[in-house]
């Protein structure tokens, strides 16, 4: 005879037993909690789309939001030399990305595969140099690459991609090891050949983590003020990085917020998204794994 | 051939070496050597100088405070964003509808840029019609828009006070985050053994949670104290350090040496650096990096 007393196994994967109605109060005050506390993370940004769409003319009138609403920010954000500044933006942010690759893949792979004299201090020189923050040495960036002669565009994806770089190997390192090598002599007894098991198996497999490398070295590159404004000052805008071009929207004497939020916008949004992608897998990259 | 097989490692990792050669460890070489030049206002080298930089920059007048408020303003934004997320960790770290969907709410000011958050809380601290003091001259607590009162930013203590909340809104993200990552890690059998012994809710997080969540926190804490130590765009947009440096950390008054005196930011530097390095050397002894890649 079947009967129905053994417990549900519902109730062991819980951390506490469920009691009767109050549950559904319980999640109740929860979900409208993190609701309340994703406003109040979220409001700032939204300011900033009440703040572009609001016309110059209400500007001085001290109203939450506006009494007429407008797009002109965004279409005469173009006249303002924006777009130059948004390429020079991609330029430096996929440089930096496709060094950052080209770099850390070979060094993350060697590390995870073989064990060898000196690997131990390598991977150490990459965990210390990503708690090194170009503010902490910017005399010595500015004098060096001045020295250098490089124009400016270049020297960024340059600083951009050596401090970027610790957080592509570690997360890599992590995922190439845990591709058993067992896979790739597999693969290449299948006859599939060393280069063939490495673009064939392995690459494939730790995609999420070439992914969660690309576009975590792309936004950092591309939201980074400080090495960009010292290394670009005098430039003329166009020629700017984003950053550094929305603070030519303040004035001596008065700011044109409309237009630095419009492009204040412009250069959040899609980092927005693009961080969303890789939300869960970017906090073991930055703590070496420390936390899991 | 052996000694040729031992160097096959260094093509791999040569052009990462060379990277991080170029781009971290040679500033650090000019930068200490720069402390110990006098350099003119183009970057112009009159020749080595001794100790004078770091002379000068010991006797500024303003040396002692910055130094200190550096310390306040790191201890009270990493203590106060390591309290808060221990709560949203364990909020998010519940099951509810719309969980997802909150999550990308918190993770908003971590992907924006930070220079335009400061921009934003910079406008709504207008005295004028910033949003923020309209709304509280609406609940009453300005009495008059455009007084001194409305002024936050104008004032040292408020303004350092609204500074401190903007680093604390920014890092409360990644903080977060980290604190998740490391209940996740935590098997939920052993809540089932605190609850068997009788532990109430609050009493099994302070003796199990809390002991389980020490490395987590640990590494949060660090990586935030060398963030906020080095950040720049919030003060740089929200007051510039001033009014004078009574708004001044020591990554700001930096900066701004470099303005008039190249030599000396670089021994100011040389100082910060060296701050770092100590953080640094507690974050590699406590991590666990060598079990990942052992």
């Amino acid at each position: 005879m079947i009967t129905t007393t053994k417990p549900a196994p519902r109730l062991r994967a819980t951390a506490r037993p469920a009691r009767g109605s109050r549950r559904p109060l319980r999640t109740w005050v929860l979900a409208v909690t993190a609701y309340v506390i994703a406003a109040i993370f979220l409001l700032p940004y939204l300011e900033m789309l009440v703040m572009a769409l609001r016309p110059n003319s209400e500007l001085g009138l001290p109203t939450i939001l506006p009494k007429h609403w407008t797009f002109s920010n965004f279409t005469t954000l173009w006249s303002t030399g924006l777009g130059g500044s948004i390429g020079t933006s991609l330029e430096i942010a996929a440089g930096a990305t496709v060094i950052v690759l080209l770099v850390a893949m070979p060094a993350a792979y060697c590390t995870a595969r073989r064990r060898f004299r000196g690997r131990t201090g390598f991977l150490l020189l990459v965990l210390a140099t990503q708690m090194f923050q170009p503010a902490a040495m910017l005399v010595g960036i500015q004098r060096e690459f001045i020295n250098f002669g490089l124009p400016p565009t270049l020297s960024l994806v340059i600083v951009d991609a050596g401090f970027n770089l610790a957080f592509a190997v570690w997360i890599l390192n992590a995922f190439f090891s845990s591709i058993p090598a067992e896979l790739e002599e597999a693969a290449m007894v299948d006859g599939l050949g060393r280069v063939g098991a490495l673009t064939r198996i392995t690459l494939p497999l730790a995609a999420p983590g070439i992914v969660t490398a690309l576009i975590f070295t792309f936004i950092a590159a591309w939201n980074e003020f400080l090495v960009a404004l010292t290394l670009s000052l005098g430039q003329p805008p166009s020629q700017q990085p984003l950053t550094v071009a929305i603070n030519n929207y303040i004035g001596e004497y008065s700011v044109d917020w409309g237009h630095l939020f419009a492009a204040g916008l412009v250069a959040t949004v899609p980092v927005i998204i693009l961080f969303a992608i890789i939300e869960r897998r970017v906090v073991s990259g930055l703590t070496a794994g420390a936390v899991k | 051939m052996p000694a040729i097989r031992r160097l096959v490692p260094l093509l791999w990792l040569g052009p990462a070496i060379a990277l991080i050669g170029v781009v971290v460890l040679w500033p650090v070489v000019v930068m200490v050597q720069s402390s110990f030049q006098q350099i003119g206002g183009e970057g112009f080298v009159a020749g080595y100088n001794g100790t004078t930089n770091y002379d000068n920059l010991f006797h500024e007048p303003d040396f002692v405070s910055v130094l200190l408020r550096t310390v306040v303003w790191v201890v009270v934004v990493v203590a106060v964003t390591v309290l808060i997320s221990l709560g949203l960790a364990q909020l998010f770290h519940q099951k509810f509808p719309g969980r997802q969907v909150t999550r990308w709410a918190l993770i908003i000011p971590w992907a924006a840029s930070v220079m335009m958050t400061a921009l934003i809380f910079k406008w709504a601290l207008d005295p004028n019609v910033g949003v923020i003091n309209v709304i509280l001259h609406h609940i009453g607590v300005v009495k008059q828009l455009g007084s001194n009162q409305a002024d936050w930013l104008g004032n040292p203590t408020s303004a350092l006070a609204w500074m401190m909340a903007v680093a604390i809104f920014v890092s409360l993200p990644f903080t977060t985050y980290a604190i998740l990552s490391g209940l996740q890690g935590i098997p939920g059998d052993v809540y089932e053994a605190a609850s068997i012994d009788g532990a109430t809710s609050w009493r099994s997080y302070l003796g199990v949670t809390l002991p389980l969540l020490r490395p987590a926190i640990l590494v949060a804490t660090l990586i935030n104290v060398v963030n906020v130590f080095n950040s720049f765009p919030i003060i740089w947009e929200m007051t510039r350090g001033g009014p004078g440096y009574e708004t001044s950390t020591s990554t700001i008054y930096m900066i701004d040496l470099k303005q008039s005196d190249v030599g000396q930011a670089a021994a100011m530097s040389v100082f910060n650096f060296l701050l770092v390095i100590v953080i640094v050397l507690v974050y590699l002894s406590t991590t666990r990096w060598k079990e990942q890649v052992g």
